[in-house]
């Protein structure tokens, strides 16, 4: 399970994001809610354990971590099925069949990941966390470049991993269809005056 | 961590880039500097062991951006900085697989590169020995350069700037062992310090390296 | 009471405003008689005539640009270990400085070298060293100019600065096997009577000690100097985000 206390973020020494303080537990989806700029990004990247918390503690195990950011991670010299089980075999994951039948890349495994669409590429890197094995997925804006029908297979992808008792942080502006989520807007955490706990701070 | 190899070794052959220039690169210096020292062999054969070692580490140095800065693009960085292996082995075997598509070659054509320099025939087996223990030294300090300016937009010259003054140590024994071997006097000493350079480089950098690039991602 | 509350930069400024003009003072003083005694009441050196005058300066400014380095290690480490952001800025502020001192001691080696030696440069280990470390203070500047967050800039110049230490020094070593010298060996050494003589040696020490309080002055003057670089950085973010 994933639990926050008065967890702040900082992005370039400015706190954007304070006092969170919440748990996800498995099973449970949490959509993050917030316009561009409000510390989405910032916050996923800290409970990836890719920065340290400004303050506060984010209580996630690494080794159970999936991240999906923007980026999906994919060599457009390798094949689907290639990029695919790298990222398999660099987590000891399962076998890429289900990942690739899941997203409905299966008429496109033999393909380079250079050749594809936007969206195809996008549902590649969303495979991606499939072949993990991870149960905490961190999802930051999943859908972007997504047609309908694929915003409703990932829909599925994501409520067959809560069903297995996996959660998952989902950025996102789109209505994805999971009435089960809760849904957290940011707004309220928005740090909008600097404190004094960054060393700039002692120094103003 | 093999996979990471295959996929490394995989994506430098198919992309050519790095691996046919470096090559190239070596190459064409061998070819040049006949051309603007002056054919004459007994100079040639003296400055010989020098301007391998040089063409060597430039050649190494040429590619050396692309270790860490595709995978910091594409975003593959972030992924494999949150994947079960830790990011130090994941620095070794980036490092491991930039000496497998350029220290390797150059080390493998130096000796034919060597007589168009004219080096001296006694030098040819210690040129490919000290290429062989050096060249991973300069692999895995390149690395930590590059982890170094994996963050930044223009971090190619910075790169250089930063990796070379670290070369000098590796460039000095490597090129004193084939100066040596060539003129036929005991070259036990830098031979062994060369080595020294490569193990200890190779055993502690990841980890400078590592810390860098966390740092770069935060 | 411990020695880290000066590095709270509030501390630290008050502390150095008190320091700096002492320090400024002593440099002048000490600068002024040291290189006036030994440019002007020094007799000439029997074989070199008067350009071992440049001593005065060679000397000071070679031994400062190790230290200077030796100092950046120090306040590298601390930075890495405590992150005290007054330990990093002043391993920031002190690079150019150590650069000039590196500098002074090639440039007046140089001077020295054309009618002592009859070339201007030669390849010999100190020379290559001294070389070499410039290069070091280069790539260390090089890196802090290229990195726009003030801390991934700290951390990313420390790690550089440690590891450029340990290859600094293999350099060194490097160097010597490589090529046994034409320079002389140390005139200054603890455990060795010393191979000079007091007429030379006393305004020498004078000129070294005004060599360190010039890069006290200087360091402070540069560190002061980076943290209201920062606090003005700190305000301008306030206001933005307010």
């Amino acid at each position: 399970m994933l639990s926050l206390s008065n967890l702040a973020v900082a992005r370039g020494g400015v706190t954007v994001l304070r006092g969170l303080t919440l748990a996800v537990l498995p099973g449970q989806a949490l959509i993050l809610r917030g316009p561009n700029g409000s510390g989405k990004t910032t916050l996923l990247r800290t409970l990836a354990g890719l920065q340290p918390p400004a303050e506060g503690t984010c209580d996630l195990p690494a080794d159970s971590v999936a991240y999906a950011a923007h980026a999906d991670g994919l060599k457009s010299t390798l094949t689907v099925a290639e990029n695919l089980s790298f990222w398999s075999r660099i987590y000891g994951g399962p076998a890429i069949d289900r990942a690739v039948g899941a997203l409905n890349l299966t008429q496109l495994a033999r393909r380079r990941a250079g050749e594809l669409s936007a969206g195809q590429k996008r549902r590649l890197g969303l495979a991606r966390l499939l072949v993990t094995g991870r149960p905490a997925w961190l999802l930051d804006e999943p859908t972007v470049s997504l047609d309908a029908a694929s915003v409703a297979l990932f829909a599925a992808v994501v409520r067959d991993h809560l069903g297995a008792g996996g959660l998952a942080v989902i950025a996102t502006h789109v209505d994805l269809g999971l009435p089960e989520a809760t849904i957290l807007d940011l707004d309220p955490y928005r740090a909008r005056v600097i404190q004094s706990t960054g060393f700039d701070e002692a120094f103003a | 961590m093999k996979a990471l190899l295959l996929r490394d070794l995989a994506l430098a052959f198919r992309s050519g880039g790095g691996f046919g220039l470096g090559l190239a690169f070596f190459f064409l210096l061998s070819v040049l500097v006949p051309l603007g020292v002056g054919p004459e062999g007994g100079t040639l054969g003296r400055i010989a062991p020098g301007i391998l070692w040089v063409g060597a580490l430039l050649a190494c140095l040429l590619s050396l951006d692309r270790i860490f800065a595709l995978d910091f693009e594409d975003g593959s960085l972030d992924l494999l900085a949150t994947a079960p292996i830790p990011l130090e082995a994941v620095v070794a075997i980036k490092a491991l697989a930039h000496w497998l598509v350029t220290g390797l070659p150059l080390t493998l054509i130096a000796p034919g590169l060597g007589v168009f320099l004219n080096l001296p025939p006694g030098g040819h087996q210690w040129l490919v020995l000290s290429l062989l223990l050096g060249t991973p030294a300069l692999s895995v300090i390149g690395a930590f350069g590059a982890a170094l300016t994996v963050g930044l937009r223009r971090g190619g010259l910075l790169l250089s700037l930063l990796v070379l003054p670290l070369y000098v140590p590796t460039l000095i024994f490597g090129g004193e062992v084939v100066r040596r071997g060539a003129e036929g006097m005991a070259l036990g000493t830098p031979l062994a310090l060369l080595a020294a350079i490569s193990l200890g480089a190779a055993a502690l950098l990841p980890f400078a390296a590592a810390s860098a690039i966390r740092v770069n991602l935060r | 009471m411990s020695i880290w509350q000066y590095a709270n930069p509030k501390k630290f400024m008050v502390l150095s405003t008190g320091v700096l003009p002492w320090a400024a003072g002593l440099t002048v003083i000490l600068l002024v008689v040291g290189l006036v005694w030994g440019f002007f009441f020094t007799p000439d050196d029997y074989k070199q005539g008067s350009t071992v005058k440049i001593i005065y300066l060679h000397v000071p400014s070679a031994m400062m640009a190790i230290n200077t380095w030796v100092m950046m290690l120090a306040t590298s480490l601390i930075w890495i270990v405590r992150r005290h952001h007054v330990s990093a800025l002043a391993a920031k502020a002190a690079a150019p400085v150590g650069l000039t001192f590196t500098l002074i001691a090639l440039a007046t080696g140089a001077l020295w070298g054309q009618p002592m030696w009859g070339t201007w440069w030669a390849w010999d280990p100190r020379l290559t060293s001294f070389l070499i470390l410039t290069l070091f203070y280069f790539g260390y500047m090089a890196l802090w100019a290229a990195i726009e967050d003030p801390d991934t800039a700290a951390d990313l110049t420390s790690i550089l600065c440690l590891v450029g230490s340990v290859f600094a020094l293999l350099s060194r070593y490097a160097v010597n096997f490589w090529n046994q010298g034409l320079h002389q060996g140390a005139t200054l050494s603890l455990d060795k009577e010393e191979n000079i003589s007091d007429v030379f040696w006393v305004p020498l020490l004078v000129c070294i000690a005004g060599f360190v309080l010039l890069f006290v002055t200087m360091v402070l003057l540069r560190t002061r100097t980076e943290i209201r670089a920062r606090r003005l950085k700190a305000l301008l973010a306030r206001e933005r985000v307010a």
